[in-house]
């Protein structure tokens, strides 16, 4: 195998508390990324979004990120310029995020915020803005992408939208992108829809990918490896297809609380939180 | 059958020149929990924000519990129906304490008691006592849609309404708010209607459902129907596969 894109070695954390301490948000996170599809599932608070912010130098200042080895395609995240991060970031790695109400900028017409994107990290003038836009708007398979060029946010739907974000990431031609929950405010049907679009251009443009999610299942399905993530910590990893086969109990417990169509239960089970999950691993 | 607890006829709302629901009738048992499936502008949320009162340009025939609503409800109506949004982050006033959210309907409706009642509906969602003092921010998002479903329960509704109680939540905690809204049902005999996109949920608390798409009810078929997936529409058919695909 090639290098990496990504590496993560030992990434902590942690945000400061009113009382001066600090709370541990990442607790010693390690994995590797390839040109592949990588899915970090776990609940609210499991630190899952601050692993892929941190990736970008994203987090707020008052954050400690610490880590023995944070580095995306060459690129010692920790160390490096502002002026290189502007460049990875919307540059080489592209990032996805969960509502496209709040992503998108509802006083720019979708054209212009595309145009933007595409002229902050490509050479051209606005004409050939226009055009890329046009071309990308195509490329996230909207109808008629004329008509949505010159709509502003408001005038598209949840699932518009989500193309229009993906379709400004792609702009720069990115190595790598982060989707953070990008399709929970979504309907099911525009939920696979958007997750196959993602998956389409990710395989045709040979990209690296890390979605995040809590939806296990929905995620397992569109990745190659999946990590579930408790409290901090990686609690295994495992590929894709072997998810029902998955051992740690509370992969198994994420899995099974789920109300199933096929399979009528008078009740579900409830998530029992076993404290060793909590021990710090080496 | 028993009499309807609920019943919509022919129901139809305009939102200026969108017609957005068209002549949707169902009705619903007392104590039956009835599912109203569909993708978002399909119209489900809409025709529970018309019962809810929240709605007001809309005609046809709606009654709860024999009685036909018009479009002005009485305080009455307002203790006997109550609702539970989406979004426990957008549905709690971010500036008041959980006490203060929870005794509004208590003052509202002129019940007594107050703190008994608070005590007691905090015990029925499973929040602890410290949670009383606390304001929205200071919540999970589990614990903040106790709360909502806590502030609903408090004026001793019969009638619940659900928009989607669990899709903000995590899968873990949706288990648990779930289970909740099961064992509430049954201990005070509520009559529900749940909207939701997703099917299994619906599956999981309802008997019967209905489908809808474009703002009308497309088909209705029982928890049965749903999981054998004996449907004769192509759009519930090609929900029901989607879920199934969905699930893995």
């Amino acid at each position: 195998m090639t290098k990496p894109l990504v590496e993560i070695q030992n990434l902590r954390v942690d945000f400061p508390t009113a009382s001066g301490g600090y709370n541990p948000a990442v607790r010693g996170v390690s994995m590797a990324l390839g040109r592949e599809k990588l899915g970090i599932v776990g609940e609210s608070g499991s630190g899952k979004s601050v692993t892929g912010r941190a990736l970008m130098r994203l987090l707020p200042e008052a954050a400690r990120v610490r880590a023995d080895k944070l580095v995306f395609d060459g690129v010692d995240v920790l160390n490096a310029s502002e002026r290189t991060m502007r460049g990875l970031r919307g540059g080489r790695i592209g990032l996805i995020l969960q509502d496209p109400k709040y992503s998108l900028n509802p006083v720019m017409t979708v054209g212009a915020q595309i145009s933007e994107a595409w002229r902050a990290h490509n050479k051209g003038g606005k004409r050939e803005a226009r055009e890329a836009a046009l071309n990308l708007l195509e490329q996230v398979r909207i109808r008629d992408p004329r008509r949505v060029l010159d709509s502003y946010p408001h005038e598209v739907s949840g699932g518009m939208g989500q193309r229009i974000m993906i379709a400004m990431m792609l702009a720069p031609d990115p190595a790598m992108l982060i989707a953070d929950e990008p399709t929970s405010a979504l309907d099911a049907s525009v939920q696979a829809e958007i997750l196959k679009l993602i998956d389409d251009l990710v395989s045709a443009r040979g990209m690296g990918l890390m979605l995040i999610s809590h939806d296990l299942p929905l995620v397992a399905r569109f990745c190659d490896r999946v990590a579930v993530m408790y409290a901090g910590q990686v609690m295994e990893t495992l590929p894709a297809q072997d998810l029902h086969r998955a051992e740690h109990p509370y992969t198994r417990g994420l899995l099974d609380c789920m109300p199933h169509l096929s399979q009528k239960r008078a009740r579900l089970p409830v998530l029992t939180r076993d404290p060793k999950w909590l021990e710090q691993h080496s | 059958m028993t009499k309807p607890m609920i019943e919509a006829g022919k129901l139809n709302v305009h939102f200026g020149d969108n017609h957005v629901v068209h002549d949707v009738s169902f009705s619903v048992a007392a104590g039956e929990t009835f599912g109203l499936v569909g993708e978002s502008g399909s119209g489900k949320s809409t025709v529970l924000r018309c019962i809810a009162g929240l709605v007001d340009s809309w005609d046809g025939v709606l009654a709860v519990d024999g009685q036909q609503l018009g479009h002005k409800r009485d305080k009455a109506f307002f203790q006997r129906v109550q609702m539970v949004f989406q979004d426990p982050y957008g549905s709690l006033h971010p500036r008041q304490t959980v006490d203060r959210i929870l005794s509004e309907p208590l003052a509202v409706h002129g019940i007594p008691d107050a703190e008994t009642r608070i005590t007691k509906a905090l015990e029925e969602v499973a929040l602890p006592r410290t949670a009383r003092f606390r304001y929205p921010h200071q919540l999970s998002g589990g614990q903040r849609q106790r709360v909502a479903i806590a502030r609903a329960l408090i004026a001793n509704p019969s009638v619940l309404l659900l928009d989607e109680p669990t899709s903000a939540l995590d899968v873990s905690v949706q288990a648990e708010v779930l289970n909740l809204l099961a064992d509430l049902r049954q201990a005070r005999q509520l009559t529900c209607i749940l909207v939701s996109h997703n099917l299994a949920v619906v599956g999981h608390l309802c008997r019967r459902l209905a489908v809808m798409q474009g703002g009308r009810i497309v088909e209705i078929l029982t928890e049965d129907q749903l999981r054998a997936g004996q449907s004769n529409h192509a759009h519930t058919r090609d929900l029901i596969a989607l879920s199934h695909e969905l699930e893995g």
